[in-house]
Parts: structure tokens; C-alpha cells; sequence
């Protein structure tokens, strides 16, 4: 799986984007926001507020509860300010 | 139909006249430019840098431009927007709409806007004169500005 990083986002966690082989454990985004949160500080860090963060999988904006499997491209960002 | 997220500046006459020039169908040209503005009021603003989801961008602008030309009889339209480093009173995005009538033109363009700014993933950061650098926060109005246009007009 692919995970990209935008903005303040990309700045906590110190990457744009990141490969992951998906744990069979991870179902959803929740999922995997909760398992970046605990995997190491900058997770924990950039993952501590959920209700500040957007998702997008494949490129669509995603809920929290949308399924994930290994051949998705996810991205973490704030809310957009484009315009 | 033209979509561009680019660096580079735009004319908009330049972009006006391309979309007009060949179809005399079209009686009415909307354009909006937003600019680099300074909030500070004290020109504090050294730059302003927008940072974007290559690929989703353009996903995401092409899905609003044609959500539009569902709700409204349009010739043409038109969206550019710059990314990079910018500076106080540059140009940042551009949104032509080209209609037969005004109000399609009209209503259109402001839809474009309004959606623009809450579904497409751009994000601003600021940096002012002291060297201190910030993101930019979402503001809700923006959020009720693009939720009036949930439902197409009955």
C-alpha cells in the first residue's frame, strides 16, 4: 500500500509518502490511522487528533469506516484550503 | 473544457478569448481571479506557498466542472490553478464559465468557487517577515459557502 502525506501532515510524520505492506489485522482507514498512531512518536504525534485530518482513497475522499486493501494509494491531510 | 494546475501565471484575457473565439453560441464570460492576500493588514506576507495532491487535484476539479455542467447550460469553462511560491497580490487560481446567458455564467462560476475551495486538496502555508511559517486553516464559512450548493436548484 502507498500512503502519502500533505502539509502539516507531511511535516509531522517527516515523509511525503511511504510504502506498507498491509497487516491482515487492518480493515479499514481507522484502522490503519490507529496503527500508524502506536507504530512510532511521529505517528503518535501527527495521528493524535483525528477530527483534524481528511482521507482520501484513490484519490476520492474517504470516511474513517471505508475498507482498505493492499493495492490502495491512501493520503492523511487538513482540511483543504485551495482557492 | 480546460483544467491546469500549474506554476506559471495566467492571462485572462488570454483564457477569455480562447474559449469565446470560436463559438458564437457563447453570450455571457464570467471570470473570478483569486489573489495572494496579505491578512496580516500589516504586510507581513513574504509568500505564500500552495502545496497539492498531484493526481487528486486534477480528479477532483474535473468531477466539480462537470457536476457543473450538469446543473447549468455552459459552452465552456475554464479553471487554472498556480501552485508553488507566490507572492502578496499574485494570482492564484482562475475560474472561467461561458454560457449562452448570464445567469448559468453567473451561478456557475460561483459553484466552481465555492467547491473549488473545499473539495480540491490544496493546502497554503504563509511565511511572514520574522521567518516564522504557518498552514493555513480551513474556515468554516467556506464550508457553508460550498454546502448551499449540496442540492442542484429545483
Amino acid at each position: 500500500m502507498k500512503i502519502c502525506y500533505f502539509a502539516w501532515m507531511r511535516e509531522k510524520m517527516d515523509m511525503a509518502e511511504e510504502e506498507l505492506t498491509l497487516p491482515t489485522t487492518i480493515k479499514t482507514v481507522a484502522d490503519l490511522m490507529d496503527f500508524l498512531k502506536k507504530r512510532d512518536e511521529k505517528g503518535a504525534h501527527a495521528f493524535d487528533d483525528s477530527s483534524l485530518l481528511r482521507v482520501a482513497v484513490n484519490q476520492s475522499f474517504a470516511n474513517f469506516d471505508h475498507p482498505l486493501s493492499d493495492s490502495d494509494e491512501v493520503a492523511f491531510f487538513p482540511p483543504v484550503t485551495g482557492g | 473544457m480546460k483544467i491546469s494546475v500549474q506554476h506559471d501565471d495566467f492571462d485572462v484575457s488570454t483564457e477569455s478569448l480562447r474559449l469565446t473565439e470560436s463559438n458564437p453560441a457563447i453570450g455571457a464570460v464570467v471570470s473570478f481571479v483569486g489573489h495572494v492576500r496579505d491578512t496580516s493588514h500589516n504586510q507581513n506576507l513574504v509568500d505564500m506557498t500552495l502545496e497539492h495532491y498531484p493526481g487528486m487535484t486534477e480528479k477532483q476539479l474535473s468531477e466539480i466542472a462537470v457536476e457543473a455542467q450538469k446543473r447549468w447550460h455552459l459552452e465552456d469553462l475554464t479553471i487554472i490553478h498556480r501552485v508553488g511560491a507566490l507572492k502578496p497580490t499574485e494570482q492564484i487560481v482562475l475560474v472561467i464559465t461561458a454560457s449562452s446567458h448570464r445567469q448559468d455564467a453567473f451561478e456557475a462560476a460561483q459553484f466552481l468557487m465555492d467547491w473549488l475551495k473545499t473539495k480540491a486538496p490544496f493546502w497554503k502555508k504563509e511565511t511572514t517577515k520574522d521567518g516564522q511559517s504557518q498552514w493555513v486553516e480551513a474556515l468554516d464559512s467556506d464550508n457553508d459557502a460550498a454546502n448551499k450548493w449540496i442540492n442542484p436548484k429545483t
